[in-house]
Parts: structure tokens; sequence; C-alpha cells
């Protein structure tokens, strides 16, 4: 079956002599939900920037649902719908018309583009709203207006750059629910973001990107089991003096008194509780110290960094 | 995109450029009109009537054609600079460039959207001089291809200033230190007639000149050079600037990194 998206080679380098990519190869299947991570100025943008035609690339291919972007590039974009970091909308426009007249770049008929229109503000909680200029909206509004205009025409494929930036838990979670709907009913998505527990909790298969290379390509679940320490906390009921002497496990208690174990690949987590259980330390509740991505991805960030450089951001 | 969805996307481009200026119709249809009635009641009635005759008119009937285009021709410009730079400004033309419309039509929308404007604002003060003086049309043919290809010259221009413009001041830097002169100085007050030969040459040089002219022939029947002359630059200035224009949209001069 055809990819969604293929890329070969790709490279950029921009006028100052910068060089965004140096070659990246990149494969997302027809259905998936994918996420490029990476830090700031990794080369994320770029690479959704040339899929989208807002940067014009060095060299490389870049395929959309088979359409070459060199040769069927109209073909290429009418499978692709987008959603930018920033706001990129007429300010002073109503909402209802950034929607349709969006679609009539498309060359969807008004009336056409009206009932789809109509279809994604209602999905988006935005109908009430559509005759409202855009620059009226709250910063959430703006988003989900830039997600139903992405939309209109019913994209294969929807590209979401940084989606959720800035935007309250609630309804992070409303717009992600939105977003595994929209993934199940076939259309594919590539996200990027800030949220890595964004990336865990919707992706997938995953590629981190750095200094302009994927320096990882996998699916969620393999790049999960290569995480090869967790560290846990226990809340115990009574505060303890000193960190309990666990057999095989690193442990120690952090400023607040709460437990803090590593436990490395293989070992089982029910020896922490055997020997917990034996030296009468009764846990009430347990979390760990990190998001399991999160901790990977900074790891493979500094590792991947030049010398002398180091990534504490733990971003991506 | 077959012939069908590009006509939809040409017109979601013109309607939208025609409901942006008349949204905003104080700040650009508005003035036009008072300064054109300024220009008709200080230059045509008042030092208009100790002038006396230029090229066989009265003062007043002479400067309504050079005025009429005058407004075309800034309106047009204007129209199209500060809509496409506006976009770019606000980011909103990428909605535009990651959609499938070509090149060719994103110019072609926003030439028309300009064109609306300028001819508009045309209509305006041709319907604003009635009160100062008759209009006799000679040619009507003339009158109509000279005021919309130049109309659709200077929608052109305004759309490549807007392309190489980085910031705000760009978008007037033409309009103030090009534009204005060359109307001022293209046959809008006087007939060239009036100068010393060396200053007619120079004159010829100017293409607004035989716009103005043009269109002067197409309503009195008089101009400084040949109608067809004057048609024939008009039309070779827009094969030029639409070669350039279409150029800098494919290489994504000032839209694309």
């Amino acid at each position: 079956m055809t990819n969604a998206l293929d890329i070969e080679g790709l490279t950029k380098t921009y006028g100052s002599g910068f060089e965004a990519l140096k070659g990246i190869d990149l494969k997302v299947a027809q259905g998936d939900f994918f996420a490029l991570l990476g830090p700031n100025g990794a080369g994320k943008s770029t690479t959704l920037g040339i899929v989208c035609s807002l940067v014009t690339k060095s060299a490389g291919k870049v395929s959309v649902f088979g359409y070459d972007i060199d040769t069927h590039l109209s073909d290429a974009k009418l499978h692709l719908g987008v959603v930018p970091q920033e706001f990129n909308f007429n300010q002073f426009e109503k909402v209802f018309d950034i929607v349709t007249i969006q679609a009539g770049y498309y060359g969807i008929p008004l009336k056409k583009a009206a009932v789809s229109a109509e279809k994604y503000l209602k999905k988006l909680g935005l109908w009430d709203k559509r005759n409202t200029p855009a620059r009226m909206l709250s910063g959430g509004m703006k988003r989900r207006l830039m997600i139903a205009r992405a939309l209109v025409h019913e994209p294969k494929l929807l590209i979401l750059d940084e989606p959720t930036a800035g935007v309250d838990i609630e309804l992070r979670r409303s717009m992600w629910s939105f977003l595994e709907d929209m993934n199940r009913q076939g259309t594919t998505i590539i996200l990027t973001t800030h949220y890595l527990e964004e990336a865990e909790a919707l992706c997938r298969n995953i590629a981190i990107i750095d200094h302009g290379r994927i320096v990882r390509n996998t699916s969620k679940r393999e790049l999960l089991q290569q995480l090869s320490l967790e560290t846990f906390l226990l809340d115990t009921e009574l505060a303890l003096d000193t960190a309990p002497d666990l057999e095989g496990f690193s442990c120690r208690l952090d400023d607040e008194g709460v437990l803090e174990v590593d436990v490395h690949k293989g070992q089982a987590l029910n020896d922490v509780f055997m020997q917990l259980e034996q030296q009468r330390v009764k846990v009430v509740s347990m979390r760990t110290k990190a998001n399991r991505l999160e901790e990977l991805f900074i790891r493979m960030v500094e590792h991947n960094a030049p010398k002398g450089e180091t990534k504490t951001e733990g971003r991506a | 995109m077959n012939a069908q969805a590009l006509f939809t996307a040409y017109t979601t481009i013109v309607l939208r450029e025609i409901r942006r200026f008349t949204r905003i119709w104080p700040q650009t249809l508005l003035p036009p009109a008072v300064t054109m009635t300024l220009y008709f009641i200080i230059f045509g009635n008042l030092i208009g009537s100790r002038i006396g005759e230029m090229g066989g008119f009265d003062y007043m009937s002479f400067i309504v054609p050079g005025l009429i285009m005058m407004a075309v021709i800034t309106n047009s410009y204007a129209n199209v600079v500060s809509s496409f730079f506006s976009m770019k400004f606000q980011r909103s033309v990428e909605e535009l460039l990651v959609s499938p419309v070509p090149n060719w039509v994103i110019l072609a929308g926003y030439v028309t959207g300009g064109m609306a404007r300028g001819l508009g604002i045309g209509v305006i003060v041709t319907l604003l001089s009635l009160a100062f003086t008759q209009l006799k049309i000679h040619s009507l043919p003339m009158v109509v291809v000279t005021v919309f290809l130049t109309s659709a010259l200077f929608s052109v221009g305004g759309f490549i200033n807007a392309l190489l413009a980085t910031k705000f001041d760009d978008v007037s830097i033409v309009p103030t230190f090009v534009l204005t002169p060359l109307t001022y100085l293209g046959g809008v007050f006087y007939s060239i007639d009036l100068l010393p030969d060396f200053w007619q040459g120079v004159s010829m040089a100017n293409p607004i000149l035989y716009m103005v002219n043009g269109f002067r022939f197409g309503i009195l029947g008089v101009s400084d050079v040949n109608p067809f002359v004057s048609l024939g630059t008009i039309l070779a200035f827009i094969a030029v600037l639409t070669f350039i224009a279409l150029r800098l949209l494919a290489r994504g001069k000032g839209i694309r990194h």
C-alpha cells in the first residue's frame, strides 16, 4: 500500500548557510498516528514546512500518497491538511468565512463548503462563534479554528505542528479525543509536540529528529522497551527516616521523604513490594518519576548532542 | 484541479478581496472621492478658469480623464500591495500556499481584486466629475480597453511590490517616490506640447503618459501620443510584469523560506 508520506534524502540549507536538514528519510504508513519529536531547532517544522510547500527543499524527494511534490504538487496538496504552530489566519475575518474561504481555495463551492464548515465547527465547539471575528477568540478557540480550517476539504493526511501549545489540560484532552476519532475514521495524522505525554498517549509510531537527522524511527512500543531504567516514586503510609535497604535495587528518600526506587529492565516490581512488605513498609500510592518517553527522549538527544553541548530542556 | 475547481478558487480570492475593501470603505473608497473632488474644485474650477484652454478643451474637461486615470492607477496598485503584504505580515498567505491553487490563479485573483477597486473608484470619480463638467465620450471601446488594461497593469505592479516588500515602509516607497511623480509628470494636468523638446522626449519615457493619453483620447479625442502606441505600451508592460510576478511566485520570493 502507498505510504501517506514518503521522504527520501531530504536536505534543507537556508540562505544563511544553516543546514536545517541533513538528508532525512521518513515513511508514514496510511492510517498511522505518527509523532515527529525533537528539541527546538532540530528540523521538525522545516520538514513539515517542506511537505506543505511553505519551505523549499534543497534536495531530496517528498511524496504524499504517492504524489511527488516536484511533479504532482497540486495532487499532493489536495490530500493534505495543515495546522501550523502559529496562528496564520486573517484576524479580522469571521470564523465561518475563514473556514469556507479555505475550502474555496481547494475548489469546493460555497454551498458544499458551508456544510463541511458547519460539521467541523460543531465538532470542535466553535459553531456558536461562527460570526465572531477571529481576533475575538481565545487562544484555545483559535487553535481549534485552525484544525477546522485544515479539515474542511476532508484531507487524508493531517499535519499538526504543536496543536495543543498553550491549551489548558481539559481542552487538550478533548482535542486528543477528537484527533483519535479522526484517526479511527482513517485520517493519517502526523504530529509534532512539546508535550511528550501527548505523543505517548496518541501516537503509534515515533521519529526523533535532532540536528537535522533522524536519530530514531520506530514504534512507540519498541521505543519504550528500550528504556533500561525507570524510577518509581512510592508514598509510604508512615514517614521514613532512612531509605530501606532493598537487595538488587537502588533506592533513596527525596527531599519530601518520598521513596525513590530505580528499577532496571528485567527486574520485577513485585520484588520491591515483597522486600518492603518484609520490612513492614506500607506503600499507599505509586507513580513514575518522569514521563517514560520524556526520559528516553532526553537521553537520545543528549547522546546525539555535539561535544560540549548539553540539552537539559527535556522538551521535544 | 479541474476547470470548475480553478474557477471556484479564483472567485474565492476575488470575492474575498472585494469584501475586504468594501468592509473598510472609509479607508479605501471615501478618500479618493474626497481628494478628486478637491482636485476638481481647486484645479478645475478655481485655477482652471484662469488657465483657459488646453489641447482645445477647457481646462476642467482636459484634466478629468487624467484625474480618473490617476485614481484608477493609485487604487489598483494600493489595493493589491496592501492586501497581499498584510497577508504576508499576518502569515495568512500560508492558507493559499498550502492549498492547490496554482500561482497564475493567485495572481489573477489578486489582480482582479485590484481592478475591482481601481475601476470602482474610476466610476465614483467619473460620477463626481459630472458635477463639474460634461463628459462626451469620443470612443467608448478605447476608454474601456485603456482603463481595464491600465488597472490590470498596476494591480500586477502592486503584487510584485507586495512580494518584494519585507516591511511596511517598502509598501509605501514605490507609490510615493515612483508612482506619484510619474503620474503627475504623465500629462494629467498638462499637455506635453507645453514642454521644451528635451523634456517632451524625457516625458515619452514615462509609461503613465501613454495610459493617461490613451484614456484622454477615448474621452476627448485628443492625445499627445498615438492611441495605438498607448495600447501597445500598456500591453507590453503587462506582459513583462506578469512574467516577473509569476517567476517570483514560482521561486517563492518573499513567501516561502
